[in-house]
């Protein structure tokens, strides 16, 4: 099977900091496929590059076969690849609805003529897509929350709200940059499910995340980075007791990832 | 008499909000243009030649408009790869590049500048304009362009990430921006019946944004409200004769004292 994501060689330099060198990952489609690492590993950077956010400075990027390395990252969602960020960046003046259609907006009626029909309140793609944007809503599990503004939800709500304006897009990639950061345990075993839920209707999933717990429930392949490499990549199992990956986290000062951080 | 002189009040105010409008979309996405009075100019002179050349009015003032979008576009073209203050600094540049260029471009007049203009202005086709302006920036929240527009000014990189073309988007902000001011340049050739460069200087753009500012850049009906009371306040207050402009100023000062953000209220138009 044609892997969905290819990431061959990929490198980038900050200045004099080496980021990422010679990165080199497959991702299988249908699948969640892990990404951990050490703080500063370059989880975020390589999921940067991947959507587009970023350009590698070398290396390439192919998408189910198609290389596509050098592309906007507006052309890149569109190609099929949505991301969070780590940081959420809600649009605050935007509903949570309105929030979850921008999602949509490279689907959606862009021809002048279909624009002036809607602008005048003659055509149905706004109504559609609202209707589309509610349903994506209840999946993620956002429904009671609908009259709020993005800014009033909870930490664990706005993740979620991100998630679905990523879905929004209709993506066959899905990049999630630590969506479980900050979560106490319901919040988590509810994202536990969600990623169930996204995976079963045919989302491949890249997960960065540090909690070790969800990630040896959801992970079906991990892929350790460290220091800008990788430093291994296989099934949860194995990853768990390789022992180069132990040590990049137990060399670490402030231990952050082996126990769950509640 | 009376009546005329205050229909041409209403008519300038008019071509004012159409001013403070073709500011206030580019501006919802981020970019603040002080170069309005150039693409006022660019349709005004444009349009004046097509007429007085016998074309009908209304193709004449369409010509105006599409000239100032094509020179929205171009301007609008440098101005994406700048920000906030930079593009503040182009389009001011751009200002005063169309003044000079009206002031010594002799076919339109030069510095003596062009007159004969035939007055065919009418205040009902303002008004007309006006209202579609209203449905324009009320309308334009609830579509796919409002969003992105909004989405853009708010972050850029998740826009983009989200799948907004940040290039098109703002060109097209700009443009439409551009192409208002083009035909309210239109209507005020018509009505004035003698323009020359002077009349397009940077008080004319400075005026826009300040309709803009005065009337609540968070509300879109801000431009109408700050056009309105900025040209009816002068005539207003001529009672006060020759200290009209200086309580004029005085008021605008304790305006940005006490209403920092515009006489009316934001108005985020939630909706479920």
């Amino acid at each position: 099977m044609t892997p969905i994501l290819v990431i061959e060689h990929i490198s980038r330099r900050f200045g004099g900091y080496l980021a990422l060198e010679d990165v080199c990952c497959e991702i299988v489609p249908g699948s969640v496929h892990a990404l951990i690492g050490p703080n500063g590993a370059g989880k975020t950077t390589l999921l940067n590059i991947i959507s587009g956010t970023l350009r590698p400075d070398s290396g390439r990027l192919l998408f189910a076969g198609m290389p596509y390395a050098g592309r906007r990252a507006d052309q890149i969602l569109a190609m099929g690849i949505a991301r969070n960020f780590q940081q959420t960046r809600l649009f605050g003046g935007l509903s949570i609805i309105e929030n979850v259609m921008i999602g949509a907006h490279s689907r959606m009626y862009e021809r002048p003529f279909a624009s002036a029909l809607e602008f005048f309140g003659l055509g149905h793609s706004e109504q559609s897509a609202r209707t589309e944007a509610l349903k994506t809503i209840q999946f993620v599990g956002l429904s009671a929350k609908l009259a709020a503004r993005p800014d009033q939800l909870t930490l664990s709500d706005q993740r979620r709200l991100e998630v679905a304006r990523a879905l929004a897009s209709k993506p066959r990639l899905l990049l999630l940059d630590e969506p479980a950061a900050g979560m106490n345990p319901t919040e988590l075993a509810e994202l536990s499910k969600l990623i169930e839920r996204i995976k079963s209707s045919g989302v491949t999933l890249l997960l960065v995340e540090h909690h070790m717990r969800l990630i040896m429930a959801v992970s079906d392949r991990i892929t350790v980075l460290s220091a800008g490499k990788v430093i291994a990549d296989g099934p949860p199992a194995s990853i768990q007791r390789d022992p180069q990956v132990i040590a990049a986290y137990l060399g670490q000062s402030d231990e952050p990832a082996l126990h769950p951080q509640h | 008499m009376f009546e005329g002189y205050w229909a041409s009040v209403a008519i300038f105010a008019g071509i004012n909000c159409l001013m403070g409008v073709s500011l206030y979309i580019p501006l919802s996405a981020g970019l603040i243009s002080l170069g309005q009075g150039g693409f006022m100019a660019i349709g005004a002179y444009l349009s004046a030649v097509l007429t007085k050349a016998g074309v009908p009015f209304a193709a004449a003032l369409a010509a105006g408009g599409l000239a100032g979008a094509a020179a929205g576009f171009l301007v609008g073209l440098p101005a994406l790869r700048i920000r906030g203050i930079f593009v503040m600094i182009l389009t001011l540049g751009f200002g005063a590049i169309v003044r000079v260029f009206f002031s010594n471009y002799e076919p339109t007049g030069g510095a003596s500048g062009l007159g004969g203009i035939p007055p065919l202005t009418e205040l009902w086709q303002v008004a007309a304009a006006n209202l579609l302006a209203v449905i324009a920036v009320y309308r334009i929240r609830r579509v796919r362009l409002g969003r992105a527009l909004i989405a853009v000014d708010q972050d850029d990189t998740a826009a983009e990430a989200m799948g907004i073309n940040l290039t098109r988007t703002k060109l097209l902000a700009f443009s439409l921006g551009a192409m208002i001011a083009g035909v309210a340049g239109g209507f005020y050739a018509h009505q004035a019946l003698f323009i020359d460069a002077e009349q397009f200087d940077f008080s004319r753009s400075a005026l826009a944004f300040l309709y803009v500012i005065l009337g609540g850049a968070a509300n879109p009906f801000g431009p109408f409200f700050g056009a309105i009371a900025v040209t009816l306040l002068p005539e207003v207050l001529r009672f006060v004769q020759e200290w009209r402009m200086t309580v004029f100023g005085l008021l605008l000062v304790a305006l940005a004292i006490w209403r920092p953000s515009g006489l009316l209220p934001g108005l985020q138009l939630w909706r479920r």
